[in-house]
């Protein structure tokens, strides 16, 4: 697989350990058709996330409830549910960014590739940038122009090497599928953009990082079909080298990019498996009556 | 790839170099010093006074405000004066202001076309700018003077029967530290008058309008008795302002330490008196006076101020905000 | 009825047009060159300038400045970013309790503190009472501008793995600069016309300021002791120093027009 896997502890990271691994390639244009992830366990496939009896809780109010589930490494994987259900809010305990709610707290555990990410001594920091998140409504900085937006979380993280910075600039955009249509603009400011162009402006930004593991929070909502096809082909092309979380109440997008989904209701994981099987194939009657659309 | 660099290129996230923990912790840190230090002027505004004051407290007792006299020589010193002066220069600008102020806001929210508006905040804008010396200056050589010709002579050819308008009386009085006071608290109490005028909801206008009623009484009715303590509110600001008005008022006020019978003649407010003399003073219980005299200023208009924003703060709806 | 409230209006206005027509008619005769580069003559000399005040008025701006805004500005910060609802609420109080007070109290306070420990009346005092009254100011504004920072912003930068404190200094506040730049506008134009609180700790003199340790003149300063002078030819230069220091703030509330307006970069 050509995902990266480093084995950085979370801790302190020592630059002067030789990293080996392949340059990310530029990614082909696939054709969209979600493999079905295989029923038979793949043991050779990473974990990314081992998510054990999570519980998260918003002052006395539970919004996530005893969750436990296993999210494999270079895949595509939904959560999807209707409003309130609690699936952004266990997104958001996958990179710490519930913890920014005053009251939040949380009961269980998320390993991450092995590692506690909430262990003593963890800076939130840093896994946020091993695990990044692109948001709902796309959010570029407006004093910043694009290529500054791209590359701010390298920048006010300390790389300074301009000519890598360069080269980080073109691959993230090129991934985010920008590349074409920014290149002579660099310097126009983030916001001059169209919706779905800052959108994949914001993911350029998250990638620029090359987090492992990318979080997206509906990205696609506040889009036209037209930009939300776009995103979808480039979490298609992501796959190969990227793990991918994606929070959707788009049940057709869900069946469209990833290999497998996790139906959440009322804070509850109620049913998790291979895309197909949920959507064909539903075991509990909880989700088949959410995905033939009784409700939502 | 590429060894040449010193810095080790961060392939991926992981590679980043570990974030300075305290950064975070010194930032907070330098914001909070920063932010404590509200507390820490408001403490040394208050320590310097009362510590300046001890001597003087000490020596008159509470005596010193119901003193009338003021004697360097035997240092024999009362505030009386001067809170007679405070009192009667603050309640003419009172008189003057606030019937123009709020007639004003009257006229920027409901009755004024629309391009009349920003002109005008502008003019309130520009007057709420001028220096308070600028305004001692011009009400020195060209207010004072013919306040004296005209409204002063007139006062006293038809009034002057009454003490509070009786002979002799000069361009430099009460008076017209009173009138110089009121020109510059018309800005504040305007613009705050006005900010409680835009924030009646249309819906008690609209009310009003329903049953009938007519522009004027439309606004008497649903507005101004809605926004009845808003109102007083701002005019309680506009005191707030107008007792530590210092430098215009030392111009025009007279600078005389008694209690004159006449408006028309000259006194001394606390503020004035301080600027006036604290150069001078040349004995410790005369400065120590003064503190007293700062002190007392303080008080009264910190009480003041507070008085000012509950009034104001009670009438504010969630979706107002005050600029 | 509404011809009252047009009568009011007219009457706020007046004053204005007054005072700005006396300052013209009066001061600009004696804008001279003189008047711009000399120094004052004794008591009863005629000449001389105000170039003192004019240079002593910018130089306190700036010791106010440089003292002032930090705090002010980091203050405002900890209110947006880091404060809790019951200690922001006691702080707010507080600066507006403090914009409240006179400025000749601050003249005291300033004495006391610095002038007399010193042992001189001293340009540092003067700066350092104009940015105490700064502080309140700046603070207020700031907090008020970086409020309305939409949050998604800050959250952006954290979700990028950025320590929140670069998060505030690099995107929170460059969000909000010109409204911060405003708000220290603002102050400036505030401060540039003080004369109360210089009384005891600048002084003024007739002499350039060589030293932080020394008097220092000031426009307003030297306005208030030429208008109260007996002498005419120190009344006329009153006069003009008055057109300077209003054009001065006049000059400092346009730019805050500009800076407000002027389209995103």
């Amino acid at each position: 697989m050509n995902s990266v896997i480093t084995n950085q502890p979370f801790v302190m990271s020592d630059p002067a350990k030789p990293v080996t691994e392949s340059v990310p390639v530029h990614p082909t244009a696939p054709a969209p058709s979600p493999s079905p992830a295989a029923a038979t366990p793949v043991p050779q496939q990473e974990i990314a996330f081992d998510i054990q009896d999570l519980s998260i809780f918003y002052g006395s109010h539970q919004a996530v409830k005893n969750v436990t589930m296993h999210i494999p490494s270079g895949s595509v994987t939904s959560i999807i549910g209707p409003s309130g259900c609690g699936k952004s809010t266990a997104l958001r305990a996958l990179n710490r960014m519930h913890e920014l709610t005053p009251g939040a707290r949380h009961t269980g555990k998320i390993l991450m590739k092995g590692q506690d990410l909430y262990g003593p001594g963890v800076d939130a920091t840093v896994v946020r940038r091993r695990v990044g998140m692109v948001f709902q409504k796309s959010n570029p900085f407006p004093t910043l122009t694009i290529a500054e937006n791209v590359l701010v979380g390298l920048r006010l993280n300390g790389v300074r090497d301009k000519t890598f910075l360069n080269k980080r600039l073109e691959e993230s955009l090129r991934m985010a599928a920008l590349w074409d249509e920014v290149k002579d603009h660099l310097n126009r400011p983030g916001t001059g953009l169209s919706g779905g162009q800052q959108q994949r402006l914001c993911i350029a930004r998250a990638l620029a990082v090359r987090p492992e593991i990318l979080l997206m929070d509906e990205p696609c909502s506040a889009l036209d079909p037209i930009a939300t096809a776009k995103v979808e082909e480039l979490i298609h092309a992501l796959k190969s080298q990227y793990t991918v979380v994606i929070v959707t109440h788009n049940m057709q997008q869900a069946a469209r990019v990833s290999e497998k989904t996790a139906f959440f209701y009322m804070g509850k994981l109620i049913e998790y498996g291979p895309t197909e099987q949920i959507f064909m194939n539903p075991k509990d009657p909880q989700t088949e009556a959410y995905v033939s659309g009784r409700f939502g | 790839m590429s060894k040449a660099t010193t810095q080790a290129l961060p392939l991926s996230a992981a590679d980043l170099p570990a974030p300075n923990r305290l950064g975070n912790r010194v930032f907070e840190g330098l914001t909070l010093v920063s932010a404590a230090m509200i507390g820490v002027l408001f403490l040394l505004v208050v320590w310097v006074l009362v510590s300046g004051a001890r001597m003087a407290m000490g020596v008159y007792g509470w005596s010193f405000l119901t003193n009338m006299h003021w004697n360097p020589v035997t240092d024999n010193y009362g505030a009386l004066p001067f809170i007679y002066g405070t009192v009667v220069t603050s309640a003419i600008a009172l008189l003057i202001a606030v019937p123009l102020s709020v007639g004003t806001a009257i006229y920027l929210t409901d009755l004024a076309p629309v391009w009349q508006r920003q002109p005008l905040t502008s003019v309130i804008e520009m007057l709420a700018a001028v220096p308070s010396v600028i305004w001692g200056l011009w009400g020195l050589f060209v207010l004072t003077p013919w306040l004296d010709a005209y409204p002063y002579t007139w006062l006293n050819k038809h009034f002057g029967s009454i003490p509070l308008f009786g002979a002799p009386f000069s361009a430099s009085c009460l008076m017209s530290a009173g009138v110089i006071v009121a020109i510059m608290i018309l800005p504040i109490v305007t613009s705050v008058s006005r900010e409680i005028l835009r924030s009646v909801p249309d819906l008690q206008r609209e009310a009003a309008y329903g049953l009938g009623a007519t522009r004027w009484e439309v606004t008497r009715i649903a507005v101004l008795s809605y926004a009845r303590r808003g109102l007083m509110g701002a005019a309680v600001l506009g005191l707030g302002r107008a007792l530590g008005e210092t430098m215009a008022v030392t111009m025009v006020v007279g600078n005389s330490p008694k209690i004159p019978a006449s408006l028309l003649q000259p006194g001394w407010t606390l503020a004035s008196v301080i600027a006036n003399q604290f150069g001078e003073a040349s004995t410790d219980i005369q400065r120590s006076v003064l503190f007293e005299i700062g002190l007392v200023l303080v008080g009264v208009t910190i009480l003041v101020n507070i008085g000012a924003l509950i009034l104001i703060k009670s009438i504010e709806t969630p979706g107002s905000r005050r600029a | 009825m509404s011809v009252l409230a047009v009568v009011c209006a007219l009457l706020v206005v007046l004053p204005l047009i007054l005072v700005l027509f006396y300052l013209l008619k009066m001061g600009v005769s004696s804008l001279n060159w003189n008047f711009f580069t000399k120094l004052p003559e004794p008591a009863g000399v005629d000449g001389g300038g105000m170039a003192n005040a004019i240079v002593g008025t910018l130089e306190l701006m700036g010791l106010a400045l440089v003292m002032g805004v930090p705090i002010g500005l980091l203050g405002g910060i900890y209110l947006s970013e880091y404060g809790s609802e019951k200690t922001n609420t006691w702080i707010r109080f507080g600066a507006d309790v403090l914009n409240g007070v006179p400025s000749i109290v601050w003249g005291l306070i300033g004495f006391t503190l610095v002038v007399a420990p010193m042992g001189g009346y001293s340009a540092f005092a003067g700066g350092l009472v104009l940015a105490c009254i700064m502080v309140p100011l700046v603070l207020r504004t700031t907090e008020e501008v970086l409020v309305l920072v939409p949050t998604s912003y800050r959250e952006a930068g954290m979700a990028l793995g950025i320590p929140r404190w670069k998060i505030t200094f690099n995107i929170v506040l460059r969000t909000a600069a010109k409204g911060i730049v405003t708000g220290v506008l603002l102050a400036l134009g505030r401060i540039a016309g003080e004369t109360a609180p210089l009384l005891f700790t600048a002084l003024g003199t007739t002499l350039w300021n060589t030293s932080l340790k020394d008097p220092i003149a000031a426009l307003p300063l030297q306005i208030y002791n030429y208008a109260i002078s007996p002498y005419p030819d120190q009344n006329r230069q009153a006069w003009a120093g008055a057109l300077v220091l209003i054009l001065m703030v006049f000059l400092l509330s346009a730019s805050v027009r500009i800076v407000s307006s002027r389209r995103k970069k």
